[in-house]
């Protein structure tokens, strides 16, 4: 059962594009032995990559929205890290100020990974510490039909995953960090465990975090309510569009192979 | 493969497929074939480790086999007493059972009983995710499902209630005194309780976050919205007062009032009758109490120090509640007078001197 569950998993995401996950579990590497795949489902999968913005993502925001929901707005100057400072546009007063055109071009990319996922079928972990938040990201992830971890993260959940839950469980193909750090602003285990397992990560990094490890960081305020809503709309919009897009798909290959 | 793990004598047989001549042609497509060995192994490895295994789990088919041999045996029950199947509720099954197997032991878990299997075998987690692997539950992922999904709602309500509020106060119809949730008489679950509810094991610092969160939800005025919700997660006290039914007062041809009432200690029955009369006198069985109980002190209190004494004390007490106001009611429970002993005479066992006397013991 965990072969058939992996191997699903590996056509999932098997795009050339994308990030080349090999799977290698229980000490074994699952090759791409599959059969011939049917042309119609590879078509289904293969034919959102050809496009630069198949989903239309650059519609969803522009960066005027973000500069009212406050996404520019970092930390002081002291709490500056060193990494971040090419996203920086400069610093008014002590305060750092992040550079929005950086952040919209960061967002479109993240964006449409995540999109690209969810039409795969992809399992998507919103993940956050702030507790002010928990809430808002936790109703976010269960209307958009995906999963969320606000709470304490512990140890093993997924490099020790099959003693954590149970064996043969399928971890996350997309983790989405809300906030990249924990509450005594250290940086969040998931991030290097997500790394570890081969799991691709996109994360909100605010001036006083570490952008090194995410696989698609977006520089953007962490802390302003305003700007936490806006993306946990922008990103509840992606997916259930995607997903809508998958099922369209879906219906017309039905229609097609009827035909 | 058992090899590693395997103690004791083995023999071991090599046996070698045919695809030992293509194996460098396949390598890359399949999995080589491994040499499959015949391997003795001792009994030690097919004895189950049954400390390892954890609770017993039940399948689902086993579970629905139960439910129906309830069904079929509730049936059957019905015929045998005369009823109709119908209608046969839990306390007809009780009531049946408790008639056909009649017992004589204390501890009422020990006796026979016939529920529905859904009470009796404990509640399990089910397989937690759907064919293409992905869990049914949003919360899958932080480990404790039921436990942090209970918190949400709660803090959800919590909003909801806030938002309520504020609606109402611009409306102007803003009130602190609203419809207070009735708490007295009724105590939080307890932990295990809690446990039982979320088949879920959680910490004692979780069970107290639990409390909190849901002290935050009754300290708001408008907490009314969500009773049941909340008394979902109370349970009501044995509420002693509503047990004890006082005698009504009764009135004799004179128009003396008078009550009458029963006692029970160990196995002396008193029955009494308390008049109103204000004399005074005290009599048993037709003679004056000072004949029955000539060399006492402190008859006149009512502490008798014999077992005879004790069923009449309770009798006494029992006829005097119609007499007495509400509050002496009150003052007679907390002096312990209307709670009735329930201490009987141990049975003597053989090989022994009495109940708990043993014989002389001798060491030669």
């Amino acid at each position: 059962m965990a072969a058939g569950v992996l191997t699903g998993v590996r056509q999932v995401l098997r795009g050339p594009r994308l990030v080349s996950a090999v799977f290698s579990c229980h000490g074994q590497t699952f090759s791409s032995a599959a059969a011939a795949p049917d042309t119609g489902e590879t078509k289904i999968l293969n034919f959102p990559l050809t496009q630069p913005d198949y989903f239309r993502l650059s519609e969803l925001f522009t960066l005027k929205d973000l500069f009212e929901a406050r996404v520019h707005l970092g930390h002081k100057k002291g709490c500056r890290h060193r990494l971040m400072e090419p996203y920086l546009f400069g610093s008014r007063l002590d305060t750092d100020i992040i550079d929005l055109e950086q952040t919209a071009e960061h967002l479109q990319r993240a964006l449409n990974f995540t999109a690209h996922v969810a039409y795969r079928g992809g399992i998507i972990l919103f993940v956050s510490r702030r507790r002010q938040f928990g809430h808002l990201i936790e109703t976010t992830a269960r209307e958009c039909g995906e999963y969320a971890h606000t709470r304490y993260w512990k140890g093993g959940l997924l490099t020790n995953a099959s003693i954590q839950y149970s064996p043969g469980v399928r971890l996350p193909d997309l983790i989405l960090f809300f906030s990249t750090l924990n509450n005594v602003f250290q940086q969040h285990v998931g991030i290097r465990d997500a790394a570890k397992m081969n799991i691709p990560t996109v994360g909100i990094v605010d001036s006083n975090c570490n952008p090194s490890l995410i696989t698609y960081p977006v520089p953007g305020n962490d802390d302003t309510p305003v700007a936490m809503e806006m993306y946990c709309r922008l990103f509840k919009m992606t997916i259930n569009r995607a997903k809508d897009k998958r099922r369209q798909m879906e219906l017309l290959k039905g229609i097609s192979a009827s035909v | 493969m058992a090899a590693s793990g395997c103690r004791g004598v083995r023999s071991i047989l090599w046996k070698y497929g045919s695809c030992g001549k293509n194996f460098c042609v396949s390598r890359s497509k399949t999995v080589p074939q491994l040499p499959v060995r015949q391997i003795c192994v001792s009994s030690s490895l097919w004895k189950k480790n049954l400390a390892a295994a954890g609770p017993q789990k039940f399948t689902q088919e086993f579970i629905d086999k139960q439910v129906e041999e309830f069904e079929v045996g509730k049936r059957h029950l019905a015929n045998m007493m005369g009823e109709d199947p119908e209608t046969f509720t839990q306390e007809d099954i009780d009531r049946s059972i408790a008639y056909l197997f009649p017992s004589g032991l204390f501890e009422k878990r020990a006796r026979p009983v016939m529920k529905h299997p859904d009470e009796i075998f404990p509640k399990q987690t089910a397989i937690q995710w759907d064919a293409e692997g992905r869990p049914f539950h949003f919360l899958f992922y932080t480990g404790r499902q039921s436990y942090y999904s209970l918190l949400h709602d709660v803090y959800e309500k919590i909003l909801a209630i806030e938002r309520h509020q504020d609606k109402m106060r611009n409306k102007g119809l803003f009130t602190s005194e609203t419809k207070q949730i009735l708490l007295t008489g009724s105590r939080w679950l307890l932990k295990e309780e809690i446990e039982e509810y979320l088949v879920e094991n959680i910490s004692d610092h979780d069970y107290v976050r639990l409390i909190q969160l849901m002290e935050k939800l009754l300290s708001m005025p408008y907490c009314s919205l969500e009773e049941e919700f909340i008394l979902k997660f109370r349970k009501q006290l044995e509420a002693q007062s509503s047990k004890h039914e006082i005698p009504a007062l009764q009135y004799d041809p004179q128009g003396v009032a008078f009550s009458v009432a029963d006692g029970r200690r160990k196995t002396a029955k008193a029955s009494i009758t308390l008049r109103d009369s204000g004399s005074g006198n005290i009599t048993i069985n037709g003679r004056n109490y000072l004949h029955c109980f000539p060399l006492l002190q402190d008859r006149e209190q009512l502490m008798f120090p014999l077992h005879f004494a004790g069923a009449l004390r309770l009798a006494i007490s029992r006829a005097l509640l119609s007499f007495v106001s509400e509050g002496e009611v009150e003052r007679i429970r907390q002096a312990g007078l209307l709670t009735a002993d329930p201490r009987i005479r141990e049975r003597k066992k053989p090989g022994q001197e009495g109940a708990r006397k043993k014989f002389t013991w001798k060491k030669r």
